[in-house]
């Protein structure tokens, strides 16, 4: 629903940029893009360039530094001109860096494919292979390598692409594994596609990015260690020279001459940055989530930025009153409105249901009452929230962190990802009563575990000490929902609290939220899609579409005589138990001709 | 707990058999004549006829393991033709002060590497997130060999502040803040580059559990960001960090010898490279075995630590 | 004459329990146990479950994306196991299936076309001019405009896909129809859309379904039987109107009581 579309808004006629502007609009990768064409364009042209043969030695004019006559560069210890060698050099090592890569690449994604795809005891057997690989310390192995097959340019460039071979193998096999068991790949099977069929067009196509990116990320990686085994004197043998060898034969002139050994370093340097600039740059385009921005992270309270400033206080105002309320999300200059000016209240004790399609606005209300609509890129543009007649938003940051979970709480949608899986369920209770209220840890704990049996969960003294994924569905929600009561809030916001459950599962929840409802005198700010939650729990009802709420009244009134044309549609299309096969009937004049939306 | 430590225990078996195998296999491939190779021009019939059978290559493969793997497990690594000692002796001598230079560096790397990520992730697309990332790219596009030369001009030439090479000074040294100075910069320039990978991996992580529903709810209570960031969030990111720090030790480990031979540091990578110029295979048998076995016990220790950290892996 | 679609007899289905690499024996789930059922010629025979009931392991056994552990499936007259043997065409000729998601089941690197053109390809064997007019319609038929064809699966919503994941599994032909949870991803107003859609695309081409949902007042506006499965067995199936009247098991009538209803206003 919150999608965030790129950051340049002013999109041509497709709507989407493509890869290459995406690229060089990330300054950094053109920078990196450039740096590294013009290093391939001079070393691809070095046969052409007027350079002074790089292998003719010239004792009496050894070691000349930079900026001599005839050797921009300089001279290395046999006299030979550094500029010269440097250029060749780079040829040497650019050719079998990305040599070494393609092998690795090649040998690495097939395995990591066949792998992935096979399964069962042909991938694990694949597996433990590729798990012996990788428990040599990287270079390690590259080094029994070369002793076994003898130092030299080619046997290096072998042993650097063997060692790499596993990441490639590891990372195709994770991507291809899952693709394995998405629907698209069993529905290509049912349209009548074998397995290399499958294995090529189907499943190829989707892990080719990440055999780009892993290429892109590890070139450079890898022309860094063919430099290293060559600087060891294991690479690149005399008369052949890339810039390890290079820098491994400057080394012996350190302290006479450093620029014979810093000049190659520069150049490894430069190389391997401007590779991993580009690298970078093009895994942020190939990586969907980072293109969606779904990795900026959210700060504590969403981003508050009103046109018009409401009056901090508000006289006899409802328990919960929202005025107003505007929220969107930003997508370069522009705010995508999601909430359009929503306002309604909720008084003592009553359960208000907010009932919406997806996309309708109606969690991102939810989520704006106390600011925690991830931001960036959410920003609250207008209204307030008052709550007992003062204004939260008007209130400073670290005040309206201290309002969550104190007289407003929040149970949300699936328990199993909204749970910290690693902390045990009594902590996570306990850690919410001492969040606002002082107490020691002991006393705390045994709080969470009366809240346990409150909701209604056996055995709560043992439970309390189990982790999420050790309970059930059901068992999560309670959780989720105790840790909602934890300091007996005056309010309870819940979103879609009962969608990830099954229906006998569902009616149970539904049952202990009315019932502490009654006990405590919550006021319920419920959440759903679903009319029938509506219809059971809820006192009023406000039926949201495309950020603005349509309708509202006391929901017995608006399920029998719904005002809005909306709200008509939308409740004769649920289908009702005792209907049966009249449900069609009656909702086949609603879609009549084509002009039906989709 | 101590289960699961058993169990990994035993995993963990087969992998260094596994390793014992494809070493002695890369040294079985040796082409042509391991005695001639050795001998070099020394090479009677004699003489080739004695190595074969002191390296028992008279005998089929699978025997010639057997009877390699009963030699190991009894501390006989064979004999190093060229320092003419035993083999294991060197590997132990070279052993501690690589473990000494590693662990520094592993520590190093994984402190700094994991501060410099979280700030980075804290402060997404702020100053210090660019600095940091700005650092972390040079940190990784550098060579370490290059590096360390330039800090030995740097510090032991211009500035005069560090010795140059070695681990203790040839006179009047031995004590601890001898050793510490000589293990400043081979150690600092060994971590660098795993500094950049682990910053880069805590930092991803950080932010991909941000945006996790769990850190909603942990706001939802009312936690300050501070609670949030470093209880919630950090220990979430922790499980994907810490495997990232067992591998970073294989490749700290790996990088040990480049730079103990730019410091002249008396470790076994240093060992190793001069092992494999003069092709004295029996050491880097020795040498590959012993650092590889190092490794696999140190991603063993990440594992454990990782199951510590979440209940989800014990079961 | 009313033969009979589908005729599952006592199948079953284990996963795992067999030996892991090292000889330990591993952990068996036993996802469907022992079901035996027919789904007649035309008809709709709606499996209705929770979670774990074993209904989508099912699913994907009849359409052979699994293999049953025990039992015998015919399928349009012909032995499942035959039609196993002859190959992924043999069974997509004969049985069609419509997945849950309808986004996740279109490849997002390919076009409309691209997908809608392996069915007419491979189990019709048409050339190119015949698959270009039936791509028409089969469009047409599930209410998508023509250029549909040329657009990415992303730039159609959860409705949208779900037509033209419905004219793929029409595109082979197959008169079986496997529907497994085809409108529990979509809003109401758009679920009653698809519903309609169903309906209307049995009438014109005289397919029987096999609709598996969660949600039983779907089930009873589009099915003529239901089965209701419980724990991988099928612990009650009869008449639609008869099963939500007067429902036998216990499982079922705590079912049908915890369906939230829109006259549930009789509030306590």
């Amino acid at each position: 629903m919150s999608e965030t579309a790129l950051p340049s808004a002013a999109a041509p006629q497709s709507g989407r940029l493509s890869s290459w502007q995406l690229l060089m609009a990330n300054r950094l990768a053109a920078v990196g893009l450039f740096a590294l064409s013009a290093i391939l364009l001079i070393a691809i042209l070095a046969p052409i360039l007027p350079l002074p043969d790089p292998d003719i030695t010239d004792q009496p004019n050894r070691l000349l530094p930079p900026l001599s006559p005839g050797h921009l560069l300089g001279t290395d210890h046999l006299g030979r001109d550094i500029l010269s060698r440097l250029i060749w050099g780079t040829q040497v090592s650019i050719l079998v860096g990305i040599s070494a890569t393609a092998i690795a690449a090649l040998i690495g994604s097939l395995i990591g494919l066949s792998a992935g795809y096979v399964g069962g005891k042909a991938d694990n057997i694949m597996m433990r292979l590729i798990d012996m690989l990788m428990a040599f310390p990287y270079i390690l192995l590259a080094l029994a390598i070369v002793a076994v097959l003898g130092p030299g340019l080619l046997n290096a460039l072998y042993a650097i692409a063997v060692v790499n071979i596993p990441f490639f193998a590891r990372n195709i096999r994770g991507v291809t594994l899952s693709i394995r068991h998405s629907e698209f790949v069993d529905a290509a099977r049912l349209s009548g596609k074998g397995h290399l069929a499958i294995l090529f067009t189907e499943v190829l196509p989707n892990v080719l990015p990440v055999i780009v990116i892993t290429m892109s990320t590890t070139v450079g990686w890898m022309i860094l260690e063919t430099a290293g085994l060559s600087f060891l004197g294991l690479g690149a043998q005399p008369p052949t020279s890339d810039l390890g060898s290079m820098l491994g034969q400057g080394r012996a002139q350190l302290f006479t001459a450093p620029h014979v050994s810093m000049v190659p370093g520069i150049m490894i340097f430069l190389l391997v940055m401007s590779i991993n600039l580009l690298g970078d740059g093009i895994r942020d385009v190939l990586d969907p989530r980072l293109r969606s921005g779904a990795l900026n992270r959210p700060m504590a309270v969403t981003t508050i930025d009103r046109a018009v400033k409401p009056e901090p206080r508000k006289a006899n105002a409802a328990l919960l009153e929202v005025a107003n309320l505007e929220t969107g999300f930003r997508s370069g200059n522009r705010v995508n409105a999601a909430v359009k000016g929503v306002s309604f209240s909720l008084n003592k004790g009553e359960c208000l249901g907010l009932i919406g399609e997806s996309g309708s606005g109606k969690s991102v209300t939810a989520l704006s009452l106390l600011g925690l609509v991830a931001s960036p890129p959410g920003v609250i543009s207008n209204g307030a929230v008052y709550l007992d007649g003062e204004d939260v938003l008007s209130q400073p940051d670290s005040q309206i962190v201290a309002q969550r979970g104190g007289r407003v709480s929040y149970v949300f949608q699936d328990p199993l990802t909204t749970l910290h899986p690693l902390f045990s369920v009594g902590d996570q209770i306990a850690e919410a009563i001492t969040a606002h209220q002082r107490m020691d840890g002991k006393t705390a704990r045994a709080q969470a575990v009366e809240l346990m049996e409150t909701v209604g969960i056996r055995d709560a003294q043992q439970r309390a000490s189990a982790y999420p994924h050790e309970l059930s569905g059901g068992q999560r929600q309670r959780i989720g929902i105790a840790m909602a009561l934890a300091n007996d809030p005056d309010v309870i916001i819940a979103d879609e609290p009962t969608t990830a459950l099954d229906v006998t599962v569902q009616a149970r929840i539904l049952e202990l939220l009315q019932k502490l409802r009654r006990e405590r005198g919550l006021a319920l700010l419920l959440i759903t899609h679903d009319f029938g939650v509506v219809a059971q729990i809820c006192d009023r009802v406000a039926v949201m579409k495309d950020g603005e709420i349509v309708e509202q009244g006391e929901t017995s009134d608006v399920l029998r005589a719904p005002q809005h044309a909306y709200t008509k549609r939308l409740i004769a299309c649920v289908p009702e138990l005792g209907v049966g096969r009249a449900f069609l009937d009656k909702v086949r004049p609603l879609f009549s001709g084509k002009g039906a939306e989709a | 707990m101590a289960s699961y430590i058993i169990k990994r225990l035993l995993t963990a078996i087969p992998v260094i058999i596994g390793l014992s195998i494809i070493v002695f296999l890369i040294m079985a491939m040796i082409p042509g004549d391991p005695a001639l190779a050795l001998l070099g021009s020394y090479a009677t019939p004699e003489n080739v006829a004695r190595i074969n059978r002191d390296l028992g290559l008279d005998r089929s493969l699978p025997e010639q393991y057997f009877i390699w793997v009963a030699n190991l497990v009894q501390g006989d690594f064979g004999r190093s033709y060229i320092l003419n000692r035993p083999v294991i002796d060197e590997v132990l001598e070279r052993l501690s002060a690589t473990l000494i230079l590693a662990g520094v560096s592993l520590v190093l790397c994984s402190v700094f590497g994991l501060i410099a990520g979280i700030v980075s992730a804290v402060r997404q697309f702020g100053w210090t997130d660019r600095i940091v990332t700005f650092f972390v790219l040079i940190g990784i596009s550098m060579p370490a060999f290059w590096l360390g030369l330039i800090f030995i001009l740097v510090f032991a030439v211009q500035l005069r502040v560090l010795p140059a090479s070695g681990m203790y000074a040839v006179y009047g040294g031995g004590d601890l803040p001898d050793l510490l100075r000589h293990l400043i910069m081979p150690a600092v320039t060994l971590a660098i580059v795993a500094t950049g990978v682990i910053a880069r991996l805590t930092r991803a992580a950080m932010l991909e559990v941000l945006r996790q529903d769990f850190v909603r709810t942990a706001r939802a209570k009312g936690l300050n960001e501070r609670t949030v960031i470093f209880k919630h969030a950090l220990r979430a990111a922790l499980v994907s960090i810490i495997p990232v720090i067992g591998v970073q030790a294989g490749f700290v480990l790996g990088g040990a010898v480049y730079i103990e031979t730019v410091f002249q540091w008396p470790g076994l990578g240093a060992m190793l490279v001069q092992a494999v110029s003069t092709r004295d295979l029996l050491l880097v048998q020795g040498g590959v075995l012993v650092a590889a076995t190092l490794y696999v016990l140190v991603n063993l220790a990440a594992d454990v630590a990782q199951a510590m950290l979440d209940p989800r892996l014990k079961s | 004459m009313t033969g009979s679609a589908i005729s599952i007899d006592n199948v079953t289905k284990t996963f795992g329990g067999g030996r892991s690499l090292f000889g330990g024996e591993q952990h068996a789930v036993h996802a469907v146990r022992g079901v035996s059922l027919e789904l007649k010629d035309g008809e709709t025979l709606a499996i209705v479950g929770e979670s774990g009931s074993g209904k989508s392991t099912l699913a994907r056994m009849l359409v052979g994306l699994e293999r049953p552990t025990s039992g015998t499936m015919t399928i349009g007259g012909a032995s499942a196991d035959e039609l196993a043997r002859q190959g992924p065409q043999a069974f997509g000729r004969m049985i069609q299936y419509v997945f849950q998601d309808p986004v996740a089941s279109l490849n997002p690197r390919k076009t409309i076309r691209q997908i809608l053109d392996v069915p007419l390809r491979r189990l019709r064997g048409l050339d190119s001019g015949a698959r270009k007019a039936r791509m028409r319609e089969l469009l047409d038929a599930v209410q998508m405009p023509v250029d549909t064809l040329e657009r990415y699966p992303h730039e159609f919503s959860g409705g949208q896909a779900q037509r033209i994941a419905i004219a793929r599994a029409l595109a082979a032909n197959a008169r079986i129809l496997v529907l497994d949870e085809p409108v529990s991803a979509l809003d109401v107003s758009v679920q009653a859309q698809v519903l309609l859609l169903l309906d209307q695309l049995k009438e014109e081409f005289g397919l029987s379904y096999l609709f598996i949902s969660h949600d039983l007042a779907v089930v009873e506006s589009v099915s003529d039987r239901v089965a209701v499965m419980y724990l991988g067995e099928v612990v009650e199936i009869g008449d639609a109107q008869d099963l939500f009247r007067q429902p036998e098991h216990e499982y079922t009538r705590n079912l049908i009581e915890s369906a939230p209803r829109l006259a549930g206003a009789e509030k306590t």
